[in-house]
Order: C-alpha cells, then sequence, then structure tokens
C-alpha cells in the first residue's frame, strides 16, 4: 500500500461552547478525491482550516506524505503543496487577475511571468480566463476560476475545495468537475467539502462522512445511494415533502417592467422585470448570486423605494413607493436572505427582533410611536419559539446566539405567524441543516395550500424544484419567462441561468423553418457569457 | 500564560463589575502617580474620593457639578445609541447658554419668577438649533456629524466672545468681555437654603427616568437604537434613519442646551468667556462609562464631578496641577476599555505553552 498523501489521527478541536471536531481520523490516498461530507456545523470548516493552518487542533497529529507535520499557517501549508480554494473568494474588485494572482504568489516574479504562467495553467486546464481583464467584471464561475488557477499555480499535491459549486450553474459544475478529474488522474489528492449527495457520488471516490463533529461513516460514495449517505449525514432520512395540486387565486403581487439603476458600483441593473405572483402559488426565481437578486429584492420589500409609481402593485395596491412598515400593512412579509443584521438584530433578544416587522405588542401607536408591551412582546416570541421549534434559551436569548438554522426558523416563524398576504423569502434555507431546511419548506408549502402567495428566490436548484409551481430565471438584472415546475428540467434552467432563454424561441423559429441554430448568446454584453 | 478565550455570550456579571473594577485601577494608579509626584497617596486621594463628599456642601458641590455633565450625557446617549456621533455638545451646551442669556438680559424689575421657564425653553431651543445644522448638513449633504458637530463647537465660541465683547457687553463692566450679571428673578430656583442645589439637579433626575421610558419601552427609542446597532436591519424593519438622525441631535441638541441655560442662570448668573466649561466633552466619558444606561450615567456623572472637585481641591491644598482632573478622566475611561474585554471574554491560565 502506498503512503497516503494526507492522513490525520484522532484530531480534536473544542471551542468554549462546542467541540467542533472530536477524535477524527482520516487518510486521502495520492490522487483519490476524497469527499467531506456533513451538515452545516458538522466540523468540516474547522477540519479543512486544521488542515491548512489556520487552526490549531487541541489534541491529535496530522501526517503529509508519512511525515508528521505541525502547520503552523496557511505559507506553510502551501509551501508543502497543500491549496485551498475557499468557499468566498478573496480577490479585488477593482484590480485585474493577473494582479489579484500576483499578490498572492511569491514576490520573485514578475507580473509578466505571472500573467504568462496563467495563461499557460489555464490552457492546460481549460479553465478559460482572460488575465487582463478586472475582477468586477468577472461572473462569480469565472472569478471560482482565478481562484483555482491561482491554486493550481502552487502546484499543489493536495487541493482543497469548500462547497465549490455552490456558486455554479449546473453547466459550469460539469466544466469544474472534468477539470477537478484531470487534476487527480495526474496524482493531485483533491478533499472536496460539500453536503450536495449526488455530486459526491459522481466525482468522489471515497467519502468521510462527519455529524456532531464525529466520523460516522467512511465509505465509496459511489456504491451508495442518496438515501444512505443522508442517512449516515442526518442520521436519518429527510422526511418527504408533498406538494398538492392546487388552482392559485387572484394576483398579489404584479411588477411592471421594474426598472432600476444599481445603487453601488458593483451591483446589478434591474432591466424590466415583470411578473406575477398569484394567492395559492409558489413562484420561484433561480439564478446564479450576484445575478439582480439582491437588487429586486430590496425593491420588493420597500428597502429601495426608487421603483417608478405604476411598476409594483401588491393587492391591486401600487406600493411602488411605499416603505416596509405601509407594505407590511398590504400583507407583505419579507424574510431577507441575510438573518444577522438584516432579519435580526445580533445583540438584541428574539422578542426584541420581533418589533422590527411585528406591531402586535405595541399599544398607543400614536404616542412616541408606541408603547412596547413587554411581556406580551416575551409570550409573543415564546410562542412562535415553540411554534417552529426553535432551539434557543428562550424569548431573551440574544439572536447572534442561535445557529444560523434555528435564527432562520425564528425569523421564518415571525414572518409566517403574521399571516402574510404574500410572501417572500430569500435563500429560506442556506446554511439550514437537513431537518431545518425540511421543516422550512414544508412551512412555504402550508402557506401556500392556506391560499398565500409565495415568491422564493434560492440558489438550490433542488428547493426551487421542491417548493415551486412556477419558475422564472434571473440572469444579470432580467428575468425569464416563467415555466410550469412540470416542463421545467434542471439542464434548460441551467441554461436560462446563463441568460439563454431567448435561444429557445430562436430554435423554435429555427426550426420552424426546418433548420437548427445552436447556441450563440442573444444577449447583449456577450463577452459575460460563458455557456 | 494568561490567555483570552471568547465567551459565548457576553457575560451579565462583567457588564457590572467592569466599571467598578475600573474605577479601583483608577484609584491603584493614582495612588501611585501621587506617590511619584512626592505627596502622600492618602491625602491625594482623599481629594478625589473623600472631600467631595464628606459634608452637606460638598455633597450639593457634587451635585452642581453632576447636574450639567448627566443632563448632556443622557442627550448624549440617545445619540450613540443610534450611532450618530455628536461630539460637538459643548457648542450645544454654549449656544443653549446665549440663547437662555439672550431672555434672562430682557428681564427687569417687573418681571416675575415665572421667567426662568422660557430661559430654560430657550436653552433648549438654542442647542436644538446648534445640533439641527449638524443634522441638516449630514442630511442633505452626507456631511461628516463627527465633524460638523466638533467644528460647530469653536463657532459656538466664537459667537460667545463676539456677543460678550460687543453687542451684549455689560456697559458698567470695565470693558470686560462679560454681560451685565442677571436680574436676580431669573436665577433658577435652588431647592435648599445655604446649597447652590437647583431644581436642575431634579431635572435631571426627571430626564432620566424618561430617557429610560423612552429608550426602553416606545418604538420610537427601539427604532433609533435598531438603527445604532444594526442599520439593515433598521432598513428592513422600515425604520427610517432621517428621522433618527434628526430626533438623535435635536434630543441631545435640546439637552445640552437646557444644561447650558442651566449653567448660565443657575450658578455663573451672567454670560462670560468661561462659560465653556469642557462638560460638553466630559459628558462624552460620562455617558461611555456609565454604558449608555440611563442609571449608569447617574453613577458616572457623579464619578466625573468629583474628578472635577478633586482637582480643584489638588490644586489649592496640595499645590498640584488642576489638570490631574483630565488625568483622572483619562485613567478611568482607558482603565474601562480595557476591563471590557471582561465582559465578551474570560482569562485563562494556561500551563503549557505554545500549543
Amino acid at each position: 500500500m502506498p503512503t497516503p498523501r494526507l492522513q490525520l489521527k484522532r484530531i480534536t478541536k473544542r471551542y468554549p461552547s462546542v467541540v467542533a471536531n472530536s477524535e477524527v481520523s482520516l487518510t486521502v490516498m495520492p490522487g483519490e478525491t476524497h469527499a467531506v461530507l456533513g451538515e452545516n456545523g458538522a466540523g468540516k470548516s474547522t477540519l479543512m482550516k486544521i488542515i491548512y493552518g489556520s487552526v490549531k487542533p487541541d489534541e491529535g497529529s496530522v501526517q503529509f506524505n508519512g511525515q508528521v507535520v505541525h502547520i503552523k499557517n496557511p505559507q506553510e501549508a502551501r509551501a508543502l503543496g497543500i491549496s485551498m480554494v475557499f468557499q468566498h473568494f478573496s480577490l479585488f474588485d477593482t484590480i485585474t487577475v493577473a494582479e489579484n494572482v500576483w499578490l498572492g504568489l511569491n514576490k520573485n516574479l514578475s507580473l509578466q511571468q505571472v500573467t504568462q504562467s496563467i495563461v499557460a495553467k489555464a490552457t492546460e486546464y481549460g479553465l478559460d480566463i482572460d488575465p487582463l481583464r478586472p475582477v468586477h467584471t468577472l461572473s462569480v464561475g469565472e472569478m471560482q476560476r482565478v481562484e483555482i488557477i491561482r491554486a493550481l499555480l502552487t502546484n499543489p499535491q493536495l487541493l482543497i475545495l469548500d462547497e465549490p459549486t455552490s456558486v455554479l450553474t449546473p453547466q459550469a459544475v460539469d466544466k469544474l468537475f472534468v477539470v477537478l478529474k484531470k487534476l487527480a488522474s495526474e496524482g493531485c489528492s483533491i478533499l472536496y467539502i460539500s453536503h450536495k449527495l449526488h455530486e459526491i457520488r459522481e466525482l468522489c471516490t471515497a467519502c468521510t462522512v462527519l455529524r456532531g463533529g464525529k466520523v460516522t461513516g467512511v465509505c465509496n460514495p459511489s456504491q451508495e445511494s442518496n438515501a444512505s449517505l443522508s442517512k449516515l449525514m442526518i442520521g436519518a432520512e429527510p422526511p418527504q415533502l408533498t406538494h398538492r395540486a392546487q388552482k392559485p387565486g387572484a394576483a398579489v403581487l404584479t411588477l411592471q417592467n421594474l426598472i432600476l439603476p444599481r445603487e453601488d458600483q458593483f451591483g446589478v441593473d434591474i432591466e424590466g422585470v415583470s411578473l406575477q405572483v398569484c394567492a395559492g402559488e409558489v413562484v420561484g426565481i433561480a439564478g446564479v448570486s450576484g445575478n439582480g437578486q439582491k437588487e429586486l429584492l430590496y425593491a420588493l420589500s420597500g428597502e429601495d423605494v426608487r421603483a417608478k409609481p405604476g411598476t409594483i402593485h401588491i393587492g391591486g395596491v401600487d406600493a411602488s413607493r411605499l416603505h416596509p412598515g405601509q407594505r407590511r400593512k398590504l400583507g407583505l412579509h419579507f424574510v431577507p436572505e441575510e438573518r444577522l443584521g438584516r432579519g435580526a438584530v445580533p445583540t438584541l433578544g428574539l422578542a426584541h427582533n420581533m418589533l422590527l416587522s411585528r406591531q402586535e405588542a405595541i399599544a398607543w401607536p400614536k404616542f412616541g410611536g408606541g408603547w412596547i408591551r413587554v411581556k406580551q412582546l416575551e409570550r409573543h416570541a415564546a410562542e412562535i419559539i415553540a411554534r417552529f421549534k426553535v432551539k434557543a434559551g428562550g424569548p431573551r436569548s440574544l439572536a447572534r446566539s442561535l445557529s444560523g438554522g434555528n435564527l432562520q426558523k425564528f425569523i421564518v416563524g415571525r414572518e409566517i405567524d403574521a399571516n402574510p398576504k404574500l410572501f417572500i423569502v430569500s435563500q429560506p434555507t442556506w446554511g439550514v441543516d437537513v431537518g431545518a431546511a425540511a421543516q422550512i419548506r414544508g412551512a412555504i408549502l402550508a402557506l401556500r395550500d392556506a391560499g398565500c402567495a409565495v415568491l422564493v428566490v434560492s440558489e438550490e436548484l433542488d428547493e426551487l424544484f421542491e417548493v415551486s409551481d412556477r419558475l422564472h430565471v434571473i440572469s444579470r438584472g432580467q428575468l425569464s419567462p416563467s415555466v410550469p415546475i412540470a416542463e421545467a428540467t434542471v439542464e434548460k434552467i441551467g441554461e436560462w441561468m446563463s441568460g439563454l432563454w431567448d435561444d429557445d424561441v430562436q430554435q423554435h423559429l429555427a426550426e420552424l423553418e426546418g433548420m437548427a441554430i445552436v447556441g450563440e448568446p442573444a444577449q447583449s454584453g456577450g463577452q459575460h457569457a460563458q455557456a | 500564560m494568561l490567555k483570552l478565550e471568547a465567551r459565548p455570550e457576553p457575560s451579565k456579571i462583567w457588564t457590572y463589575g467592569s466599571p467598578v473594577l475600573a474605577l479601583l485601577i483608577t484609584v491603584l494608579i493614582g495612588a501611585v502617580m501621587f506617590s511619584a509626584l512626592g505627596k502622600d497617596p492618602v491625602k491625594g486621594l482623599e481629594m478625589f474620593f473623600w472631600l467631595p463628599i464628606h459634608n452637606a456642601y460638598a455633597l450639593g458641590e457634587l451635585l452642581v457639578k453632576a447636574t450639567p455633565l448627566l443632563i448632556i450625557a443622557l442627550g448624549l446617549a440617545v445619540c450613540f445609541r443610534s450611532n450618530v456621533w455628536n461630539i460637538g455638545a459643548e457648542g450645544q451646551y454654549i449656544i443653549g447658554a446665549i440663547f437662555a442669556g439672550g431672555v434672562a438680559l430682557l428681564a427687569d424689575a417687573s418681571s416675575t419668577r415665572w421667567i426662568v421657564l422660557p430661559i430654560l425653553l430657550a436653552g433648549v431651543l438654542g442647542g436644538m438649533v446648534w445640533a439641527g445644522i449638524t443634522a441638516l448638513l449630514r442630511d442633505r449633504f452626507h456631511a461628516n456629524e463627527i465633524l460638523v458637530s466638533l467644528m460647530l463647537v469653536y463657532v459656538a465660541v466664537q459667537l460667545l466672545s463676539y456677543l460678550v465683547g460687543g453687542p451684549w457687553k455689560d456697559p458698567m463692566g470695565f470693558n470686560f468681555p462679560q454681560t451685565k450679571t442677571f436680574e436676580s428673578v431669573t436665577r433658577i430656583p435652588r431647592l435648599f437654603d445655604g446649597s447652590r442645589v437647583s431644581i436642575g439637579a431634579l431635572l435631571a433626575l426627571f430626564s432620566v427616568a424618561a430617557l429610560w421610558v423612552f429608550l426602553f419601552r416606545t418604538r420610537s427609542g427601539f427604532a433609533l437604537q435598531v438603527g445604532g446597532l444594526a442599520p439593515a436591519a433598521a432598513r428592513y424593519a422600515g425604520f427610517s434613519s432621517r428621522k433618527a438622525l434628526w430626533m438623535a441631535l435635536l434630543m441631545s441638541g435640546g439637552a445640552a442646551g437646557l444644561a447650558g441655560a442651566l449653567e448660565v442662570a443657575g450658578p455663573i448668573g451672567q454670560l462670560t468667556l468661561y462659560v465653556p466649561a469642557g462638560y460638553g466633552f466630559a459628558a462624552i466619558i460620562v455617558a461611555f462609562v456609565g454604558r449608555l444606561h440611563p442609571v449608569g450615567m447617574v453613577f458616572s456623572a457623579i464619578l466625573m464631578s468629583m474628578f472635577y472637585i478633586g482637582g480643584e481641591m489638588a490644586q489649592s491644598r496640595l499645590g498640584l496641577t488642576k489638570s490631574l482632573t483630565g488625568v483622572f478622566q483619562g485613567l478611568l475611561l482607558f482603565s474601562l476599555l480595557a476591563c471590557d474585554t471582561l465582559v465578551n471574554y474570560r482569562l485563562k491560565w494556561r500551563t503549557r505553552g505554545g500549543a
């Protein structure tokens, strides 16, 4: 048996309130693509940070190519041949690709040499990138390529990828896998962190499953089923949702040609979005992040009131210029993507966080904005904590003391409890563990069945396919036509995510003329397009 | 090896313990400092921590100084809690004094005691006007409120010296830059004979209660604080940041102006170049040492007032410089900031090194 590339033995790392890793052992062979599977909070990130030298373990040893190593910092890790591509990119927006890569490298090289080596690596692995482009003009997928090239330039023997596909279209994922498989075939070991089971089954040859900081299984994922993997990961199979057919009622939210120029330099212009959400239906908006979701949601919630009068109607009322509080009175309740700092104030208790969107505990609203009845407020918060099974110390627990999933349950609960007529939710289950995610999706469907109009914006296609009745795709500030969920396929939505929905029309016309035209994007700004 | 370890939740005990520990450290360093200056440390500390409270008259003087500090700090707490950095309370205090002084100068033999009311209201108005300039510039032109409010302090000082050296100068005053002494009818009513404590102290205590209610029981107060704690959450909730800006600045300006009116129509009794006594700046320390909490600020205002009186005592009795007041203020703020680490972190001894 050859020497393992990386061997972790009984790694333990404790934090004041939690044991992040408990006696974790892991072996990666040369050329192996090894998955580390686990829910959020299972200890994957801590483990990777230990390998990469940014966190020191309390106990246990790390062996690299058979040698015991004590990696003190990421520089030492890179010197050993360990590279890491983080989930959140560390690129400077205002300078070019080459300059960004240069910043992270040995200073002996000139910018010229770095540019040349970027081009060389890019051609070798089919990673199409122009080193002279400023980073802010890149799509998220392209930024990730820059990060991968930067990692590859150090000629790593072990490459760590943290949730690399969370920002990619399905097609971009396929391209990434080609690169990773080529790397592995050349003998580079890959540690692939994810919670997406089908990806792991497709790509990886070995898998270590973590749950609550402990190893719960080591297996070959290609010989496992989604169900068996998810059982290892969460200890149970996720509950199945039932999606009842139901005839939608009257339109509750209507957007007519919403146009909004970007507010900040690196934002996205909203270019003529039209949309309708009816009572009793769930409309999903898919898309890669940074394509205008944030801007669209600001305009819908009332946090941005620059919309032209007449463009946004809620329940038949022109809401284009109404502030969030006024829109809430029309029955709109909104769960933003950022929980801490937007959906909740981190340093306030849950009870007081109710006041952000709820008025029930306010007496005499005319006097000083209203009197806060603290007892009633706490009782109400306690009800929501109980009803939505939020794990929290009580209504006085600080918002920041809750885990991401529990805080999300509380915020979703707070908004659903208001019996909204229109419910808008962004990334409902981002960073939420599987059990809580199923619960939140169930609550969304229950709301729909009760006749509420629901708009879900998400980057997780699986989730959208699970809850939506119709799907739109947003790309570069434009919204695709909607497609009923029965007619939507992952491939089609994936293509639309690159802004290619107009091709359908083209192809249709071409078929009518008896000839097929394939795939040139019909969008302006085609320099961004990468199929 | 001593190690700091993050606490999962801020410590309740140290939230209150930290100011106490900070005071102890201040006393210790103060004792060392007196020894280094060749003075008996016990005597030195006595100036600061015993003489100001040793009899009824001294206590009265303590309250006279604590009152303006507390009133200004209460207003500033509203600002700081809503993330509006008004550090120009001194200027708002001066303009409040000028407005109040202007009304007091109108008094003549026919005036009644009720003239005190318009004097105080004029003070409030003056402070609000001055803070309103900062709010306006911030609101309309995104001018940084820290700079604007601070600069306006110096404008206020110039305005005061123009008035007392020009149009409002006492014609019988031997050309000193000061107004005539106000009619005795304008004097803020005192609470007891033989003490200079006035109804200002009651107003301050009333304001403490009012601020507590505003911050912790009204939705407007809540909205203001959310704007300070998490601006995106305030935007999400629909709390207007402009309203918060205006409200915070007008409230703190009004409070500072009230303090100015109470001073000028109280202990001072005329407008002079000595109206600005640094209360507006000292109140910033009062506000932070008092945790921006209405009740906490009562204690910190009294403490800060002790430092003022102690400095004067140290000068007159020990022949030390009055700047000791500033040294003690600085020591206290410095040790408080250091001790506050313990709220979010705990100290841990680690026996083995490295790791």
